[in-house]
């Protein structure tokens, strides 16, 4: 067994987000560069604005985006690890707590009376038990413009995978300028109800324009992928090649008379931090 | 790029043509969803809101708290059409024109050409580049809702492209 106090726990989250907050990841910012050369006029422009954007944010380290998110923190627990202090989502809570008191923006509220909690928490937390003696965070602070265009459908094994990929699209067309395009498309497909959100979340985690190891799903994300960019709806919605930067999609064994698909959009502005423990 | 000073004129207002980038200087009001709930609250019981729509010019925004030395946080426009409920009531009552982000409702479309006002498009997602262009910001109404508050804002050569010219058209129309 190994122990670890949970107060390491915080100061982990408390650092994932306020590094992650500050810069679009990697492979977000290399497929923004990449699209901006075959743009032009008003779309050219947006993504040059996105470009400048992250090079502002990183070089006075403000928020890439005001919308600093929900946040998301994913964690797998060694199933050898034994925690001790304060109870693991208050010091989830307590990282959060931390990194959003100052220069983030507190966008968390009651659905019914929308009273601000003030702290933006709680967090969205996920804790999956893997093997070994490890713990790894992960921190995706997902802002709404694009979170608000997500969609989930329960398709019916008759609908099938060609169901699926014109739902995908739809959703990607409905959405049209509103989630900041262009977005990432997180996909899940499988799965239960639950299940298959958190799949298409998960999706969004992956490094931007990685491939799913599965020759079919890549092959699906690659076939959606162009469909969606062939919609002219382009960067912020201004027309142009750009809809999407990329299709990822996580696969999960369903009941054998559904087919659930989820639809998680992510903005142009994706940010991801992890760190193993 | 087209450098204009806000409240626009009619002349500069009618001269600007959907997919234009142009550069914005003047005073703006930030409102999202629950300012505007407010905003329309005040309007409806006849009380004055927290500013004159008149020639005003709102910015859909809800900025982050401002870092030591710098007038705002990072601010970049929120989505417009979330704000479709609101704007034709507030363009008839002659407010000047919106500043956000995406397309909006056919209503709102047709109200702008109706009243001759322009709708911007800012760059969604570029929060610390928007931050720049604000050169003041005071806190007006509503601090309770802590960044929906309404602030007004003095902005100074913000760019923007024209998503919905006076004339109604719209960059978010093809084909």
């Amino acid at each position: 067994m190994r122990t670890i106090d949970t107060r390491q726990i915080a100061d982990c989250v408390a650092s994932l987000a306020a590094k992650a907050c500050l810069r679009l990841t990697d492979g977000c910012r290399a497929a923004v560069a990449r699209a901006r050369e075959t743009e032009e006029g008003a779309a050219r422009f947006a993504l040059d604005v996105i470009l400048e954007n992250d090079e502002t944010a990183q070089a006075e380290q403000i928020p890439v985006c005001q919308d600093t998110g929900v946040a998301c923190v994913f964690i797998e627990l060694g199933q050898e690890v034994y925690l001790t202090g304060m109870v693991l989502a208050d010091a989830v809570n307590e990282g959060v707590r931390r990194a959003y008191r100052d220069i983030f923006r507190k966008s968390v509220c009651d659905p019914i009376t929308r009273v601000n909690t003030g702290d933006n928490t709680p967090a969205h937390l996920h804790v999956e038990i893997v093997a070994g003696d490890r713990v790894t965070v992960s921190f995706l602070p997902k802002g709404f413009g694009s979170e608000n265009m997500s969609a989930l459908k329960m398709l019916t094994p008759a609908e099938g995978m060609r169901g699926a990929l014109d739902f995908i699209v739809e959703t990607v067309k409905n959405a049209g300028s509103r989630p900041c395009p262009p977005v990432v498309v997180g996909v899940g497909i499988g799965g239960t109800f639950d299940g298959c959100a958190l799949a298409a979340k998960k999706a969004l985690m992956r490094p931007v324009g990685s491939q799913n190891p599965r020759e079919e799903v890549a092959r699906l994300e690659r076939e959606v992928l162009e469909r969606i960019n062939g919609l002219g709806i382009g960067p912020q919605g201004f027309g142009g090649k750009t809809t999407a930067l990329a299709v990822q999609a996580e696969v999960i064994p369903t009941h054998i008379a559904g087919l659930p698909v989820a639809v998680n959009m992510q903005c142009h502005c994706v940010r991801f931090e992890k760190e193993v423990l | 790029m087209k450098k204009l000073r806000l409240p626009l004129s009619k002349e500069d207002a009618a001269a600007l043509c959907a997919g234009e980038s142009v550069l914005l200087t003047g005073t703006v009001f930030t409102a999202r969803d629950c300012a505007h709930k407010r905003i329309f609250e005040l309007l409806d019981a006849d009380m004055v809101p927290p500013f004159p729509i008149k020639g005003a010019y709102i910015y859909y925004a809800g900025p982050c708290p401002a870092p030591e030395g710098m007038a705002t946080g990072s601010c970049g426009p929120t989505t417009s059409a979330r704000m479709n409920a609101y704007a034709p009531r507030l363009l008839r009552l002659g407010l000047g024109g919106m500043i956000g982000k995406g397309e909006m409702s056919e209503e709102v479309r047709r109200t702008l050409a109706e009243t001759g006002s322009v709708y911007f498009a800012a760059i969604g997602g570029a929060g610390a580049f928007y931050a720049h262009a604000v050169k003041k910001s005071e806190l007006v109404a509503f601090p309770d809702l802590l960044s929906e508050a309404v602030y007004r804002f003095e902005v100074e050569d913000f760019p923007a492209v024209v998503a919905i010219d006076s004339r109604g058209k719209s960059i978010y129309q093809r084909g």
